[in-house]
C-alpha cells in the first residue's frame, strides 16, 4: 500500500465506521475538535485498523495521535515493520 | 410518614402497537400479535417456530451513532420506551432528569446476544475478533438501565432489576420503594427484551414452548385444558413513577397510584413453581397496601400457558381471593415477554382499570379442571370499575412479585 493507498483507506474506514463526511476527512483535520471523535470511538478506530493492517497496535502508538495525518504515520509505520520484521 | 407514589408516564413498544389506543384495538379484537417464525428453520433441534415480535417500528434522528452504538437491541427497546413514557409524562429534556433527583430502575432477562458471541469465541479461539469497546456494555444484564441513564442524562440512582421474568415487575416494586424512602422524586422504571432464539431454546430445552407452530393465533392458551406451552415474546414497557407531593406540584396527570408492592422466593426449585410462597407474596402486597383481598377487583395474572406454571398460579390466587376473583392474562395476546412482562403488564392493567373494561383471556375455550375455579374472563372480558387492582408477575429460580394499583380520582384521593 502506498501513501495514497493508506490515506483512502482510512478515509473509507473512518466515514463509514464513523458515519462523517468525506469532505471533512482531510490530513490535518483533528479527531476530536474537527470529526467528533471521542476516546470509546478511537479504541473502536484503533480495532478496526488493526483488523486492516494485521497489527497488533500497542497503547504507545497512538499516545501523540491528534490528526488524521497522525492515524496515517502509525498505520504506514505498522506496514513497514510487518513488511520488514525485525 | 411515607411518601406516596403515582404513576405519570407510561409507554412502550409491543408485538400489538405502541401506545395504548392501538393495542386496546387489538385487545378487543382478540388479536394476538404471535406468529411463525421461519427464520428459526436452521435451528432443527429447536421444537417451536413460534414467538410474538414487537411490531415494527421507526427511530427518530437524534438516535445517531454516538447514541446508539452501546445499544443492543435490548437497549435500543428499554431506551425508546422510556422516551415515550417520559414525553407521556411531560418531562423530557426536563431539568429534573439531570438533578440528580430521577433514576431509574430497569431490567431484562439478559443484555445483547449478539456480543456474546463474541466473547465466546475468545474461549473457543482465543482471538478477541468482534469485540470493541462497546461489546460488553451491549451485552451486559444492566445494558438498558445504563443507556437510559446515558440517553437522557439521568444522574440519580441506577437499580437494575435483571431478574428472568420479574424484571420489569421488580423495576417498578423497587423504584416505588425508593421514592416512598425518599431517596428519589422521580424513577423511570421498566423492562424489555429482544427476540432471540437463545430464551426460546431455554424453555424448548425444558418442554415449555407451545408446538402448535401450523396454528399461531391458537396459543400460547393460558389456563387452557389443551394448552401446551408458553410463546416467546418481545417488547419493552416504561413507567414514570413520581412523588405524590412532586406531581401535584407541577399539576401532572397521574394515571394510578402504586399502593402495594410485595417480592419473595421459593427457595425451592430452578422452574417448579411453589404455591405457598406465591401466595404469600399476594398476602405480602396486600398488607404493604394496608387492603383486605376482598379490596381488589381483578387481577392481572402471569399465566404463560405453561402446565405447571398455570396450575400453581390458579391455586395461589384462588387461595388468597377465593373463586369470585376475576382474572386474565395479557399473555395470550404478547406471548411471554420475559423481562418485559412485569411493566408492560402493569401499563396495560392501569389502562384497563382506566377504562373500565379487561381484556379476556384468549384461547381459553374450557377452563383446565386441574386448574383452581376462578372468575376467568372469555368472550369480550368484562366493563368493570374496581378501584384496585393487582399484577402477578414470577419468575425462573422462584421469584414473585405482587404490584397493586390504585385507581386516581383527582384531588379528592
Amino acid at each position: 500500500m502506498d501513501s495514497q493507498q493508506v490515506f483512502q483507506t482510512l478515509k473509507g474506514t473512518l466515514v463509514e465506521q464513523f458515519e462523517l463526511d468525506p469532505a471533512k476527512i482531510i490530513p490535518a483535520a483533528r479527531l476530536q475538535e474537527d470529526l467528533g471523535l471521542d476516546s470509546i470511538d478511537a479504541v473502536d478506530m484503533i480495532i478496526k485498523l488493526q483488523e486492516i493492517t494485521g497489527c497488533k497496535v500497542r497503547p504507545e502508538d497512538f499516545k501523540e495521535v491528534r490528526t488524521v495525518a497522525d492515524v496515517q504515520r502509525v498505520i504506514e509505520k505498522l506496514l513497514a515493520m510487518q513488511a520488514s520484521p525485525a | 410518614m411515607a411518601r406516596r407514589v403515582v404513576v405519570t408516564g407510561m409507554g412502550g413498544l409491543t408485538a400489538l402497537g405502541h401506545d395504548w389506543l392501538t393495542i386496546a384495538g387489538n385487545l378487543r379484537a382478540r388479536r394476538s400479535g404471535v406468529r411463525h417464525m421461519s427464520e428459526w428453520d436452521n435451528c432443527t433441534e429447536l421444537n417451536t417456530r413460534l414467538a410474538a415480535p414487537v411490531a415494527s417500528y421507526q427511530l427518530p434522528a437524534h438516535y445517531n451513532r454516538k447514541a446508539l452504538r452501546s445499544m443492543g437491541p435490548v437497549a435500543i427497546l428499554s431506551v425508546r420506551a422510556s422516551e415515550l413514557a417520559l414525553d407521556d409524562a411531560g418531562l423530557l429534556n426536563d431539568a429534573l432528569l439531570k438533578s440528580g433527583q430521577a433514576g431509574i430502575a430497569y431490567g431484562a432477562c439478559a443484555g445483547s446476544a449478539e456480543p456474546v458471541v463474541a466473547f465466546g469465541r475468545i474461549a473457543t479461539t482465543g482471538r478477541l475478533q468482534g469485540v470493541t469497546s462497546n461489546t460488553y456494555v451491549q451485552m451486559m444484564s444492566h445494558t438498558g438501565a445504563v443507556n437510559i441513564s446515558l440517553f437522557f442524562g439521568v444522574t440519580g440512582r441506577i437499580i437494575p432489576s435483571s431478574s428472568a421474568c420479574t424484571s420489569g415487575s421488580q423495576a417498578i416494586g423497587f423504584a416505588c420503594e425508593t421514592i416512598r424512602a425518599g431517596k428519589q422524586t422521580l424513577m423511570i422504571a421498566g423492562g424489555a427484551e429482544e427476540l432471540s432464539i437463545g430464551p426460546t431454546a431455554v424453555f424448548d430445552t425444558l418442554f415449555a414452548t407451545s408446538t402448535r407452530n401450523a396454528a399461531p393465533q391458537t396459543t400460547p392458551r393460558p389456563f387452557d385444558r389443551d394448552r401446551d406451552g408458553l410463546v416467546v415474546g418481545e417488547g419493552a414497557a416504561t413507567l414514570i413513577l413520581e412523588d405524590l407531593e412532586h406531581a401535584r406540584a407541577r399539576g401532572a396527570r397521574i394515571y394510578a397510584e402504586v399502593v402495594g408492592f410485595a417480592t419473595n422466593a421459593d427457595g425451592a426449585h430452578v422452574t417448579q413453581p411453589q404455591t405457598d410462597t406465591m401466595a404469600r407474596v399476594m398476602h405480602l402486597a396486600l398488607e404493604d397496601a394496608g387492603l383486605e383481598p376482598a379490596a381488589i377487583g381483578y387481577v392481572n395474572a402471569h399465566a404463560a400457558g405453561t402446565t405447571l406454571g398455570d396450575r400453581a398460579e390458579s391455586f395461589a390466587t384462588q387461595q388468597v381471593f377465593g373463586a369470585r376473583l376475576p382474572i386474565s392474562s395479557l399473555k395470550s395476546y404478547f406471548g411471554h415477554t420475559l423481562g418485559a412482562c412485569g411493566s408492560l403488564e402493569a401499563w396495560l392493567s392501569i389502562e384497563m382499570l382506566r377504562a373500565n373494561w379487561f381484556a379476556p383471556n384468549i384461547n381459553l375455550d374450557n377452563v383446565d379442571p386441574t386448574c383452581a375455579e376462578l372468575d376467568y374472563l372469555t368472550g369480550e372480558g368484562r366493563n368493570l370499575a374496581t378501584e384496585y387492582i393487582m399484577s402477578n408477575n414470577f419468575a425462573f429460580g422462584g421469584i414473585n412479585t405482587s404490584l397493586i394499583f390504585r385507581r386516581w380520582q383527582g384531588a379528592a384521593a
